[in-house]
C-alpha cells in the first residue's frame, strides 16, 4: 500500500471548517496516510481540557449539521489518532499565548510542535489548511 | 469459524459509518464478514473505495428500503 503525507493545519474556530479538517483527517489516517494536524488560533480553545466542544456554525451549512448526527469533530480527530496513527499538535505559539501548558489540554492531543518542525515535517506532504 | 457481524451505523453521516466499521474490523478475525447498515448514501460509495485502497474484500451493497447494507470481508 502506497503512503502518503498529509499536514493539517487548523485555525478556524468554526464548526464547519472544524469539521471538514477532522474529516480530512480520519478519513486520510485510516487510508495509510500518515497525518499530521497542527491546531494554532481559534481552532485552539476547543482543545483545552473541559471546554465547550459545540463550535459556532460559519454559515448555514453548519446551522444544519447542527440538527443531524454528524459525528463530533473533536471524536473524529481521535479516531484519525487511535485507528489511524495520526499525531495531532498543539501549536506551542498558541499555548504561550493563551498561557495553557500541555497538562491543560486533551490528553489524546501529541507534544506540542512549533511552526518550523511542522513545516520541515511538511515539505514532502500534502498540505490543507482550514 | 469465520464470524459475521452486523455494525448498525443508521442514522450517522459521513465518515462515521466508515469509521465504526474500522473500528470493528481491527477487532474482527481474518475471514471474518461485517455488514454495515448506514443510511448516508456517501458512505454507501465509500466504504468500497476504503476497502479496496486497504485490501480487503468488498463483498457487496444492497439498498433496502432506504438503508444501505454493506458487506465486507476482513482479508489481511
Amino acid at each position: 500500500m502506497e503512503s502518503n503525507k498529509i499536514s493539517i493545519i487548523v485555525v478556524s474556530g468554526a464548526h464547519e471548517r472544524l469539521q471538514m479538517a477532522a474529516m480530512v483527517a480520519s478519513v486520510g489516517a485510516v487510508s495509510g496516510n500518515e497525518v499530521s494536524v497542527f491546531l494554532s488560533m481559534n481552532a485552539m480553545p476547543y482543545f483545552v481540557k473541559g471546554s465547550d466542544t459545540r463550535a459556532p456554525a460559519e454559515g448555514p451549512f453548519g446551522t444544519l449539521m447542527a440538527g443531524k448526527n454528524v459525528p463530533a469533530f473533536r471524536m473524529l480527530f481521535q479516531q484519525a489518532i487511535e485507528l489511524g496513527g495520526a499525531k495531532v499538535h498543539p501549536c506551542s505559539m498558541a499555548m504561550d499565548v493563551m498561557g495553557v501548558e500541555s497538562e491543560g489540554l486533551e490528553p489524546f492531543l501529541s507534544e506540542p510542535l512549533g511552526l518550523t518542525k511542522f513545516l520541515r515535517d511538511a515539505r514532502d506532504a500534502q498540505v490543507w489548511t482550514f | 469459524m469465520p464470524e459475521r457481524k452486523v455494525i448498525d451505523a443508521r442514522g450517522s453521516f459521513c465518515p462515521g459509518p466508515l469509521m465504526e466499521l474500522i473500528g470493528w474490523i481491527k477487532l474482527a478475525e481474518i475471514g471474518d464478514e461485517l455488514e454495515v447498515l448506514s443510511t448516508d448514501k456517501g458512505s454507501a460509495n465509500d466504504i468500497p473505495e476504503w476497502v479496496k485502497k486497504v485490501g480487503h474484500d468488498f463483498l457487496g451493497a444492497r439498498e433496502e428500503a432506504g438503508v444501505w447494507h454493506i458487506t465486507v470481508k476482513k482479508a489481511k
